[in-house]
């Protein structure tokens, strides 16, 4: 092609030059790629950088959680699902033990309820940093990650504080808390949420107004309300497409009904209304926190449970709002100290199912950022 | 609330997850152990109008309702749960291996209504090697779930797209989670060839 001519389409260019070749292009992506955010592979097809479709390859990370769950006791298991989502532990592990005590029966104490939801809340936040830090990064702004990263350091020092842990916590026992909060900790938690409501408007001035940002994120990864629906989506996802579901309000657990916030919601289902939706929920997350540890009960922190669980024959389903989504989990008893089956129905997993359809008919470049806007951990896609 | 012998220490509480368990603590105090109640509502007695026999049972598990049904008419009844009593998604799908019995797997659906905020969870059996009906024109969600339910348990779906493994490798042989697969069974010949390892183990 020597000449200099413009050409209106791909279709004019074809038939001037039938000898291009213009076969669809497969292009493998990942699994060791930094945007996917861990081991996920997607095998595209392009056309130019226009995306005709795209297959995900996922299960790298299998490990296989839910057999092992079958040969350890409902006791033993319960750090395996920290390693479910790892950014944010603590919210799997209340998702497990709220569910072995429904089965129990156990009715938790009202100050390890309170306990529970300040660290959860505080995992939440932590998520949404790693969120907001790593998606920005993909779509090309660097800054963000490092005031992220550097105020979810001190959220982490709580953890580390309460039980040793910063990542993979195992802060919850089944029937409440191993550990009361320690000397201090109102206040710690208190000064974090003073210093980071005005860093998430920090974050904001980074990024919120930024040409570059609004062109990368707005119209780009649209889903429809109903298309969450069909696809099982929730969590932040959900509530950026327009629909006011939460967990935490829906079906309230560990007194999550003691609390007032907001459940913050988008219009267009876009890449951009899922950001405000997530930033929003930090504040509201802090709104939660300062609620409970100024109201946080005295009393004990533990309720009476065997030594040996050994739930009732039966079956359970309960899940709770995790940073990513509905974490539900369906327990099997069969009356022994360990669990029949156990599944865990993970939001990464079936939020990243509607990958393709966000992706299809865009530009190769906005697949980075709708899979940072679904925000999954490999850990608890694979499972 | 089963009673143990730890109390609410104030102090640390011993760790609960002992390596030997100790069999005289399971010997405590027996509470109320729960059991299925009976489930009535106006939808269970349309659906059993409906359906007749073949809704096995209608029950109540600790606030919980479940259906269990005759494998003939899950897929319709599923249809007719989201279409005529709002329950409109499929939060889950699943399933529980028990070899012993006459009809092994479980199929488990927990269907959730947005408009109502409640769940139900319809349950059938299936024999060895049937293939269960999918749900995939009804939820497109259902794709991934069923692909995973191949994947562990070898259940085939009728009427799936693009039924293949999606969390093991496409070559592997056996499904993990049915209940004659060992906890460190692995497909060594897979392991073999593929990580030019002797075992995984």
């Amino acid at each position: 092609m020597s000449d200099n001519q413009f050409y209106e389409s791909f279709e004019e260019l074809q038939q001037s030059h039938p000898d291009l070749d213009s076969k669809e292009l497969v292009l493998n992506m990942g699994p060791q790629h930094p945007s996917t955010h861990g081991v996920l592979r997607i095998i595209l097809k392009l056309d130019g950088e226009k995306v005709n479709g795209l297959e995900c390859v996922i299960g790298y990370l299998h490990r296989g959680i839910e057999k092992i769950a079958e040969s350890r006791t409902w006791t033993q298991f319960a750090p395996f699902v920290d390693r479910l989502d790892y950014t944010a532990a603590v919210a799997n592990n209340l998702g497990y033990c709220l569910t072995v005590e429904k089965l129990l029966g156990v009715e938790v104490p009202k100050r390890a309820q309170y306990i529970r939801v300040i660290l959860t809340e505080l995992a939440r936040l932590a998520s949404h940093q790693v969120w907001l830090g790593t998606h920005v990064l993909d779509i090309g702004a660097v800054t963000p990650l490092f005031y992220a990263f550097r105020d979810r350091e001190t959220i982490l020092n709580v953890f580390e504080k309460y039980c040793g842990a910063r990542l993979t916590t195992h802060s919850f026992r089944i029937g409440g808390c191993r550990w009361d909060a320690y000397e201090g900790f109102s206040s710690e938690v208190l000064r974090i949420c003073d210093d980071l409501l005005p860093k998430i408007d920090e974050y904001k001035n980074l990024i919120t107004g930024n040409r570059i940002w609004l062109q990368r994120t707005k119209n780009v990864g649209c889903i429809s309300a109903e298309d969450c629906l069909s696809f099982g989506i929730t969590g932040p996802v959900l509530r950026g497409s327009g629909v006011a579901w939460d967990l935490r309000k829906a079906q309230p657990y560990s007194s999550y009904e003691d609390f007032e916030f907001d459940v913050p919601i988008g219009s267009a289902g876009d890449t951009f209304d899922r950001y405000v939706v997530r930033v929003e929920e930090m504040r509201q997350s802090i709104r939660i926190i300062r609620q409970a540890v100024e109201g946080l009960p005295e009393g004990p922190i533990i309720a009476r449970v065997p030594k040996v669980i050994k739930p009732p024959v039966g079956e359970v389903y309960l899940s709770t709002e995790a940073p990513k989504g509905e974490l539900g989990y369906f327990m099997v008893s069969d009356g022994t100290p360990q669990p029949y089956r156990l599944r865990v129905r993970p939001p990464s997993f079936i939020n990243l199912q509607a990958l393709e359809k966000m992706s299809k008919g865009g530009l190769v470049a906005d697949v980075v950022a709708i899979i940072g806007t679904l925000d999954i951990v490999l850990g608890e896609v694979d499972r | 609330m089963p009673e143990g012998p730890e109390g609410n220490l104030p102090e640390p509480a011993p760790e609960k997850a002992p390596t030997t368990p100790a069999p005289a603590a399971s010997a405590a105090a027996p509470a109320p152990k729960p059991v299925p109640l009976p489930w009535d509502c106006e939808m269970v007695q349309q659906l059993k109008a409906a359906y007749g026999d073949a809704i096995l049972q209608a029950a109540t598990f600790i606030g919980q309702n479940f259906l269990v049904v005759d494998r003939s008419i899950c897929r319709q009844l599923l249809a007719t749960l989201c279409q005529e009593h709002s329950y409109d998604r499929l939060t889950d799908l699943t399933a529980v291996h028990y070899p012993k019995d006459e009809l092994p797997i479980e199929m488990v659906w927990i269907l959730y209504s947005m408009s109502n905020n409640v769940r139900v969870r319809v349950k059938a059996r299936f024999a060895d090697g049937e293939e269960v009906p999918t749900l995939t024109d009804h939820w497109v969600g259902a794709n991934w779930m069923e692909r995973e339910v191949y994947d562990m348990f070898g259940v085939r779906f009728a009427g799936h797209p693009d039924l293949r493994r999606i969390l093991l490798p496409d070559e592997w042989t056996g499904f993990p989670l049915r209940k004659d697969y060992a906890l460190d069974k692995q497909d060594t010949d897979w392991v073999r060839k593929n990580l030019g390892i002797e075992s995984g183990q």
